[in-house]
């Protein structure tokens, strides 16, 4: 049996999460879910366990512990040491998102066991056998990992490399609890702050206008904005430009920013460092405009235009409005 | 107050990958090397807080011997000495580099009341240096931090989730992982790097533990050319584009 640990922010679920599950499943059918937190955490475990078991989790385990009022790391994994030992599960397995990897990181510091991020693929045996992503994908690397040490595999799965796919199970809920201390609760979320603004957040948009180096300096996202605004997307960028105190950090894109899968993925003025690649490569239509035909970014593109993106954009952005109106 | 502040060696990759012939490792023999980039804003945070509190920087480093050219530039940025635990040119795996680190930390003579590290490093992409090392010295953790302010010996971290900010508080000691966007790293001034000259890095020697995780491949996806379709330029270049964004059914 494989536990699949899954990712939710007060009920909501971390959509990778489904990718982790339908990744699971090619390892072992017998998977059941994991969810931490009861209703004080916002969590509505009839709903929530549904939807896990629409992606294949035929037991939901839900661990309702005390004073868990929110997100806090280490005492889900304090929960989740306790449920491997009771269900002798032959892997953890969770989304490779901030808290799938942070919660199983600490299992796996906890059981003193290896902690693999970032997988593409899982053979258990001995030794376990595994393909993983390193610079953040940009490398393969194959390991093997000692199945003495990982007698329980701890692993998360590299976003988007598994496409998530439904196969309805039961996702029976069983009720589990376990001791949690007040230290196992001293990092926990205790306020959320800068509501959203109501504009699309990078992860969840459709279109991402992006803008490099070659956009010349912070002026020059301007019309990168309007475009976005014309067909309802953001604006994102790369290193370069947070780097430079062009454009805040939120926009960046890439192995050190936020990882993206839009529709579109326009990239203006973007050289195609593999920094930026990890972050826009699995977008489903990149178009790039750059005044390099040779540029890297060039070959990694559905659509070029070659051109300077100060003549180019406007005239797209014109373009737009003509055909709009 | 006391910082430690772990970092990594990493090669300077541009736009490819060219691995050894073996396929065991990047061919480094014709590209450089920098700090790993989430641990450039982590010796950032930790030279603003020295500002504002006082204290000293330690820095501590697994690696070859060349990563003293990553130590000494972080010297120049402001930290104060530098701690190097050797290794014989392989690269560890995450579970022996933690408990190194935790080893080396807790064994120097200095206590330290924040230990500082990125939160995954540039090329192996582990996520759990900084937990395994708080586990080991017995301390909270915070990771994924974006935002840190330290008062009365409490951190407050903020971390992005979508459009918002998580907001976590902390007591120190503790150990707390940050991410690129913590804020802007500084370049090293001339009388910084005059002075990192003169600073101490100390080789600290400590047993590695056994691998449990052992490479025996690497290589580069496959990501041939897509054979772009090229829309043109200028004028009838846009408006083939807009034709594009019809197509795939953004406008």
């Amino acid at each position: 049996m494989i536990l699949v640990y899954a990712d939710h922010d007060r009920g909501v679920i971390e959509p990778l999460t489904f990718q982790a599950l339908t990744f699971a499943r090619d390892i072992d059918p017998d998977v059941h879910a994991v969810l931490i937190g009861g209703s004080s955490a916002g969590l509505n475990a009839s709903t929530a366990a549904a939807e896990l078991g629409e992606y294949g989790a035929h037991v939901v385990h839900v661990a309702g512990l005390s004073d868990y009022s929110d997100y806090a790391p280490l005492a889900a994994a304090r929960a989740l040491v306790a449920l491997l030992g009771s269900t002798g599960a032959q892997a953890l397995i969770a989304a490779s998102s901030p808290r799938g990897n942070e919660v199983l990181a600490h299992v796996a510091a906890i059981t003193d066991r290896p902690f693999v991020a970032d997988c593409y693929s899982i053979a258990i045996g001995a030794p376990h056998k595994i393909v993983r992503a390193r610079w953040a994908g940009n490398l393969h690397e194959e390991v093997d990992v000692n199945a003495e040490a990982a007698d329980v595999l701890i692993a998360t799965v590299f976003p988007h490399s598994t496409e998530a796919t439904t196969a309805p199970a039961d996702g029976a809920i069983t009720d589990f609890t376990a001791a949690v201390s007040q230290d196992d609760l001293a990092v926990q979320v205790i306020n959320r702050v800068g509501a959203s603004t109501g504009g699309v957040t990078l992860p969840e948009a459709k279109v991402i206008i992006s803008g490099g180096r070659g956009m010349g300096g912070p002026d020059g996202f301007g019309i990168l904005e309007s475009i976005a605004a014309a067909l309802g997307g953001t604006v994102g960028c790369t290193r370069v430009v947070t780097s430079a105190g062009w454009r805040p950090h939120s926009e960046q894109v890439g192995q050190t920013g936020t990882k993206v899968a839009p529709d579109l993925y326009l990239a203006c003025g973007i050289s195609g460092a593999t920094q930026h690649l990890a972050g826009c490569k699995n977008s489903k239509t990149l178009v790039a405009i750059n005044t390099d035909p040779d540029a890297t970014i060039m070959n990694h593109a559905d659509y070029i235009i070659v051109g300077d993106v100060n003549q180019v954009l406007p005239m797209v952005l014109q373009e737009i409005q003509a055909a709009k109106s | 107050m006391e910082i430690a502040v772990c970092v990594k060696r990493v090669p300077l990759v541009g736009s490819t990958f060219i691995l050894t012939d073996d396929a065991m490792a990047i061919d480094t023999s014709r590209i450089g090397a920098t700090l790993s980039p989430h641990e450039e804003n982590a010796v950032e945070a930790a030279v603003r807080l020295i500002e504002v509190h006082g204290g000293s920087i330690t820095l501590f480093s697994v690696g070859s011997a060349q990563a003293e050219e990553q130590l000494r530039e972080q010297l120049a940025i402001g930290a104060d000495r530098a701690v190097l635990i050797e290794t014989e040119g392989t690269e560890i795996d995450s579970q022996a580099t933690a408990a190194v680190l935790a080893q080396a930390i807790d064994q120097d003579t200095t206590d330290f009341d924040l230990v500082l590290l990125g939160t995954e490093s540039a090329d192996s992409g582990g996520y759990q240096t900084g937990i395994r090392i708080a586990h080991a010295l017995g301390r909270p953790v915070v990771t994924n931090v974006k935002g840190l302010d330290i008062t009365d010996n409490k951190a407050t971290c903020e971390r992005a989730v979508g459009a918002i900010r998580e907001v976590y508080e902390v007591q120190l000691p503790a150990v707390i992982s940050v991410l690129d966007g913590l804020n802007i790293p500084r370049y090293p001034s001339v009388p910084g790097r005059i002075k990192a000259r003169k600073k101490p890095v100390d080789r600290l020697s400590i047993a590695i533990p056994e691998p449990t995780t052992i490479r025996t491949s690497l290589r580069v996806p496959q990501s041939a050319d897509k054979g772009a379709i090229n829309l043109g330029s200028g004028q009838q270049g846009a408006k083939a584009l807009v034709e594009v964004f019809k197509q795939i059914g953004v406008m």
